[in-house]
């Protein structure tokens, strides 16, 4: 028995009404590449997602369709994910740093007290 | 497009027991502090089979739902109308691309997710087992089932997990033109010629039940989701987004003139709550286990596309390929 549906071209397919296929095999959907997209020029890549994609240039492509489908976009780059090497969230404790660190900011310099110090006693 | 609702299994008692005390103490604070799960952090077994399940099912139903609507593509009304309704069956794929990425950090990989869709072992959204029987009936899909899907995901996008919310983002967005594109084609017929109120009628009343389905069985009798509430998994019950749904749609229905075929349904002034009759759940229970009007086609459509496309993708399978998670 073949499925009989409202739109003629499923009609025609003359689908089986029970499962007949094998399950589809493994990387069959290839691996995955991070996508960074661009808004405008001037802008920074930001990170948007992963596709599936066999190499490169198709990732580009899928990649396009994907992620700037709407709205503007200027330039993509695709990464391979085991190419992006990264810090684990695990290991959070390397960002912890000394609290006081008034010494990097612009704001820990005042020299204005100084300054006017100085012209008072002229 | 997709309400949710039937997909948890209860969590059975004492089970995160066996889970390392102390980190699932750390892992709940940090939830109710409002901050997000990364694939890479620690999590309970069953938060992550939950999570797996329910993405998944969002992200077949995404493709599934394209089904219905997608058939009308070749039979729209008018060019801008066909050019509309592709771009809404693209996004809709689109999304489902977006989810599988997400639930495969969580370790199942893409290929498992469709055969389990494939081979019907994995559920989608019930609505998409009922025929589209004419252009109205799109418009009333694009319209109600995508609002009631917006009103879940904007509720999922507030969860814990950090690359569903994050998907759940890009995908409301669009979603808001789906909805909009939907209501454009509900007015336009129900302000029509008499022929083309009577075809968006007789939609509406096709779609109610389905529609009253889409957020799941009511909370009276659906598994206990205490649990997945607290974790974040979960963002509202059944009834509750329901409710919401009513709140919001039924005026703009009642608006254009349109009959809602519920005798009971209204809003009762004393709870504020909605009043209706109580959907069918054997139905949604019959439909949701294979016996409802398309399962078997959308299926099989399904399983046709992945054989049709197989020798491209083998064609272009390089034999270095290894299986990689996706970052985030």
């Amino acid at each position: 028995m073949s499925i009989k549906s409202l739109d003629p071209r499923v009609t025609r397919e003359n689908l089986p009404d029970q499962p007949d296929t094998n399950p589809i095999k493994d990387l069959i959907n290839w691996q995955t590449y991070e996508v960074f997209h661009q808004a405008k020029k001037g802008d920074h890549h930001a990170h948007v997602g992963s596709i599936h994609a066999p190499n490169p240039e198709m990732a580009v492509i899928l990649a396009k369709e994907q992620f700037a489908r709407r709205y503007k976009c200027v330039n993509i780059w695709v990464v391979k994910t085991t190419d992006v090497y990264s810090t684990g969230y695990d290991d959070e404790d390397i960002f912890e740093t000394n609290p006081e660190k008034m010494y990097r900011e612009a704001g820990g310099y005042k020299v204005m007290d100084k300054i006017n110090k100085y012209k008072s006693l002229k | 497009m997709y309400g949710g609702g039937y997909i948890f299994e209860e969590i059975k008692n004492g089970q995160s027991e066996t889970e390392d005390l102390k980190k699932l103490e750390n892992f709940e604070v940090r939830i109710a502090a409002g901050e997000k799960v990364e694939p890479t952090d620690w999590m309970p077994a069953e938060y992550r089979k939950q999570l797996i399940r329910m993405i998944e099912q969002h992200a077949h139903s995404e493709i599934i739902g394209a089904l219905p609507e997608g058939t009308w593509i070749t039979r729209a009304p008018g060019f801008r109308r066909k050019l509309a309704l592709m771009a809404k069956v693209q996004d809709e794929v689109g999304h489902a691309q977006l989810l599988y990425s997400a639930a495969e950090t969580l370790g199942k990989p893409r290929e498992d997710m469709i055969n389990d869709l494939i081979t019907g072992k994995s559920k989608y959204s019930n609505v998409f087992n009922y025929p589209a029987e004419t252009w109205a009936d799109t418009a009333v899909i694009a319209w109600l089932i995508d609002a009631g899907a917006i009103i879940n995901q904007v509720a999922n996008s507030k969860g814990s997990y950090g690359p569903y919310c994050r998907a759940l983002e890009r995908i409301c967005l669009e979603e808001s033109f789906h909805l909009k594109y939907g209501h454009d084609n509900v007015v336009f017929l129900a302000t029509g010629t008499p022929k083309q109120r009577e075809m968006v009628q007789e939609a509406l009343i096709r779609w109610w039940p389905p529609i009253m389905h889409f957020f799941g069985p009511s909370d009276k009798i659906s598994v206990h989701t205490e649990t997945l509430m607290r974790w974040k998994v979960k963002m509202a019950s059944n009834d509750d987004m329901r409710q919401k749904f009513l709140d919001m749609y039924v005026p703009k229905i009642w608006d254009l003139g349109l009959k809602i075929p519920d005798t009971k349904l209204k809003k009762s002034e004393e709870t504020g709550k909605w009043e209706y009759t109580e959907p069918d759940w054997a139905e949604f229970k019959r439909v949701i286990n294979g016996d409802g009007p398309c399962n078997k086609e959308r299926l099989a459509v399904r399983r046709r596309a992945e054989e049709k496309g197989e020798w491209v993708r083998r064609a272009l399978q390089r034999n270095e390929e290894k299986y990689t998670v996706p970052l985030s």
